[in-house]
């Protein structure tokens, strides 16, 4: 059964390896629903979060793949329930509106966004959120049309007590020690 | 070590020392050119061999990798040259074949400009290279180079590439030359788990009807020596992949012979059959399983393996040993107990028997008038005394080759298993011959195949290479006329060829070459092929509609293999 699953990868930040990463998706026809790439806690490490459709087989089987990519540490897959996940959205309506009525005020309110910028033309709204409630409150504010808007890609972090990563990476070194 | 101002280019060249190379395959062009200067100075210390092709320069840096396990080397210029690499390094990837590639590049500030020349080999190599790297500055050269080796050749090994931008070659740097042995995010093998081998351990000690599967992972481990003593402790009887041949002699006892699509007719049935599989180094290929669904159903599974993408890709393991297959089968060594299967290793004499009534005789020693692919197959490994390498293109010739050429020693089987790649033969040969100079090389190619690189025949008799080729000539694309007629109600589609006279060609290169017609010139004329001096081809001109049998057909289960249509 498909399910959405949020992919991590831990790796160097290396020229090209977005091309590698996503080539292996590519490959067997899996669309990446979102993606988002940053520096992480460690230094140097990027860190990739990726979400796909899919079943948990293939996911698995994309996640050894990903591995395999020798600038790539590590990589996780995860389900929606294991872990917390934000993405955030920006709005820019027509500030007339907000004159006019305080419709956007309530919505800003309700849905615990706020407002970033007020110019004489256009105001900028900020809401994080899941997609779905970042999507609601497009909807409500495309009532006065909506002159812009921008979702980002989802970051996600585990609820997990065991930090996986750092326990690779002693589990790595000691591995490396023995070799040495 | 003391480091001296030299050029990019020269630092390539003494990279390449630095790490052992004696042979680089090639062809130059302009984005190369500062290092194939920088070569001239150096033909005391490597052999460079100029390809008639870029493909024939890769195909041959992967015959010399399979008889030596090390990376073989080549070199192409930018554009074109790239991109006719391309072939052998999709090979090299599917078959796990240590390469590296380098390639000349315009120079840096022209990247991105539609300069002459410019392709984006990162690019376009990216899905079929374990890793690449373009290179803009000499500085990076001899790091780049270091761990192009270290990667190519550790672990699961593969190709990789190397771009080096054409300024790059030109500067200067303080050449330093360090090997790699270690990157941070790269962990090439895992330890073996004991527990994993204990496991392992109490499954085959208490099999009934265990079945080894062995592939090219025992070849790449140099695991010979532990498969061996591993199956005449256990008295296990072992299958080979086509990739696995010549890791154990062919006489063996315990061999009891090939797996797949047209191997032999025990290993497959009796997979459908077995208790146990152990699968050392083999990785499930799709010619090998027939149907996943049905695929030995009967049996738990035990995967040695060095490539944990590799688990349960396809087949999943009951008990998975991650590392090396040397030191994992070492390890299960220790833990197995002495025993004998002799009943369960007598069923599969038993299809021998069956397969050879049904199918080899007729093969091997034909009586019908026509000669077989199969007979001249069995006179050159008997002529070689079983000792030669063996190298193949692709068809029918190919899985004839496989089945009835023998071996006595490891490395001597050079093929394009994965990619299946027409053409590869008569280029791999020239890598095999440099890389074994002492033993002979056989190469079978059919007439298809032998068309796509037979300008190879050049680079052959430019250096004196003494490979032997013999050409079976059935007038068609053979395998492809095979399915034709075996599913296609015989609808011969673009598969019948009009062939030049091979002799006069292989005579226009300067080689040697016979055409053989008649089962009583046969013998005699592989017997003069093996006898002369220097390179030879012989043309066999065989049964125009012979089929490759017995056969998995696509899709079927393994137990379904036909002896016969
Ligand atoms: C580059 C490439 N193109 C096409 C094929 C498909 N193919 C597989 S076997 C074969 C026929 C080979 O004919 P030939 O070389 O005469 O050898 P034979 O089968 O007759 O021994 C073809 C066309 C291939 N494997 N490789």
């Amino acid at each position: 059964m498909k399910q959405e699953f949020n992919i991590t990868i831990f790796s160097e930040n290396h020229i090209g390896l977005l091309n590698r990463i996503t080539i292996i998706f590519t490959r067997r026809k899996i669309n990446i629903e979102s993606l988002t790439v940053s520096a992480s806690a460690l230094k140097g490490i990027s860190k990739f979060t990726i979400v796909v459709n899919e079943t948990q087989d293939r996911v698995m089987k994309v996640v050894s793949q990903l591995e395999k990519v020798v600038d790539v540490m590590k990589a996780f897959y995860h389900t929606n329930d294991e872990m917390i996940f934000q993405e955030i959205a920006l709005y820019k309506v027509p500030t007339e509106a907000l004159y006019n009525t305080d419709k956007i005020e309530k919505m800003v309110r309700n849905a615990g966004a706020r407002i970033l910028e007020i110019t004489r033309e256009y105001t900028v709204i900020e809401k994080t959120g899941h997609k779905e409630e970042t999507q609601a409150l497009f909807e409500q504010l495309n009532e006065f049309h909506v002159m812009q808007f921008i979702r980002s890609g989802r970051i996600a972090i585990t609820r997990d007590p065991i930090e996986r990563l750092s326990e690779f990476l002693k589990e790595r070194d000691a591995m490396f020690d023995a070799l040495d | 070590m003391a480091t001296k101002r030299i050029t990019g280019s020269q630092a390539v060249i003494l990279s390449l020392l630095e790490e052992g190379v004696d042979t680089i395959f090639g062809y130059p062009g302009g984005a190369i050119m500062p290092i194939y200067d920088a070569l001239y100075d150096f033909d005391k210390h490597v052999t460079h061999i100029l390809t008639r092709h870029e493909q024939g320069a890769v195909h041959a840096a992967e015959g010399y990798a399979k008889v030596t396990g090390k990376a073989g080397v080549c070199f192409a210029t930018s554009g074109p040259g790239a991109t006719n690499l391309i072939t052998g390094i999709a090979d090299a990837q599917i078959d796990s074949i240590p390469l590296v590639c380098i390639t000349g590049q315009v120079a840096s500030p022209l990247l991105g400009t539609d300069a002459f020349q410019e392709s984006d080999v990162v690019g376009i190599s990216m899905p079929v290279t374990k890793w690449n790297y373009q290179v803009t500055s000499a500085e990076e050269i001899p790091d780049a180079i270091a761990k192009a080796f270290y990667i190519a050749q550790s672990g699961r090994p593969g190709p990789v590439l190397l771009d080096i931008a054409k300024d790059a070659q030109f500067q200067e740097l303080d050449f330093e030359y360090k090997k790699c042995t270690k990157i941070r995010s790269y962990i090439p093998e895992f330890p073996v788990d004991p527990f994993k081998v204990k496991e392992a351990a109490d499954l085959i000690n208490a099999a009934k009807k265990p079945l080894l599967l062995f592939g090219q992972g025992v070849i790449i481990a140099n695991a010979e020596d532990e498969l061996k003593a591993f199956i005449e402790k256990t008295g296990i009887p072992a299958a080979w992949t086509l990739l696995g041949l010549s890791a154990l002699p062919t006489d063996h006892p315990l061999n009891v012979g090939m797996l797949g699509m047209h191997g032999n007719y025990g290993p497959n049935i009796k997979t459908n059959e077995a208790d146990l599989i152990i699968a050392v180094g083999m990785r499930f290929d799709d010619r090998v399983t027939g149907k996943v669904s049905t695929y030995a159903k009967n049996a738990k599974i035990i995967h040695l393996e060095v490539d944990p993408a590799e688990i349960n890709k396809i087949v999943k393991a009951d008990v998975p040993v991650l590392g090396n297959a040397r030191n994992s089968l070492a390890m299960l060594m220790e833990n197995v107990q002495q025993n004998k299967h002799d009943a369960w290793v007598q069923e599969f004499r038993d299809c021998d028997k069956i397969e050879y009534e049904k199918v080899i005789q007729k093969d091997i020693f034909p009586e019908k008038q026509g000669l077989t692919m199969g007979e001249a197959v069995r006179i050159a490994s008997e002529k070689t005394n079983h000792e030669a390498i063996l190298v193949t293109d692709v068809g029918q010739q190919q899985m004839i080759a496989s089945r009835y050429f023998k071996f006595k020693h490891s490395k001597s089987n050079v093929t394009s298993g994965g990619l299946g790649t027409m053409g590869y033969g008569i280029p791999a040969a020239v890598g095999a011959q440099l890389g074994a100079k002492d033993r002979k090389v056989v190469t079978f190619v059919g007439d298809g195949g032998f068309q796509m690189t037979l300008q190879e025949l050049g680079t052959i008799v430019q250096n004196k290479l003494p490979v032997k080729i013999i050409l079976l000539n059935n007038n068609f694309l053979g395998m492809v006329r095979q399915w034709q007629q075996l599913f296609f109600e015989k609808r011969y589609s673009f598969t019948e060829l009009t062939n030049p006279d091979f002799i006069m060609i292989a005579n226009g290169f300067g080689m040697p070459a016979h055409k053989v017609t008649k089962r009583e010139e046969l013998e005699a004329g592989i017997q003069k092929m093996m006898e002369h001096d220097g390179p030879y081809l012989l043309e066999v001109v065989v049964e125009k509609e012979d089929n490759v049998f017995p056969m998995v057909p696509a899709g079927a289960s393994v137990s379904d293999i036909i002896l016969e249509a």
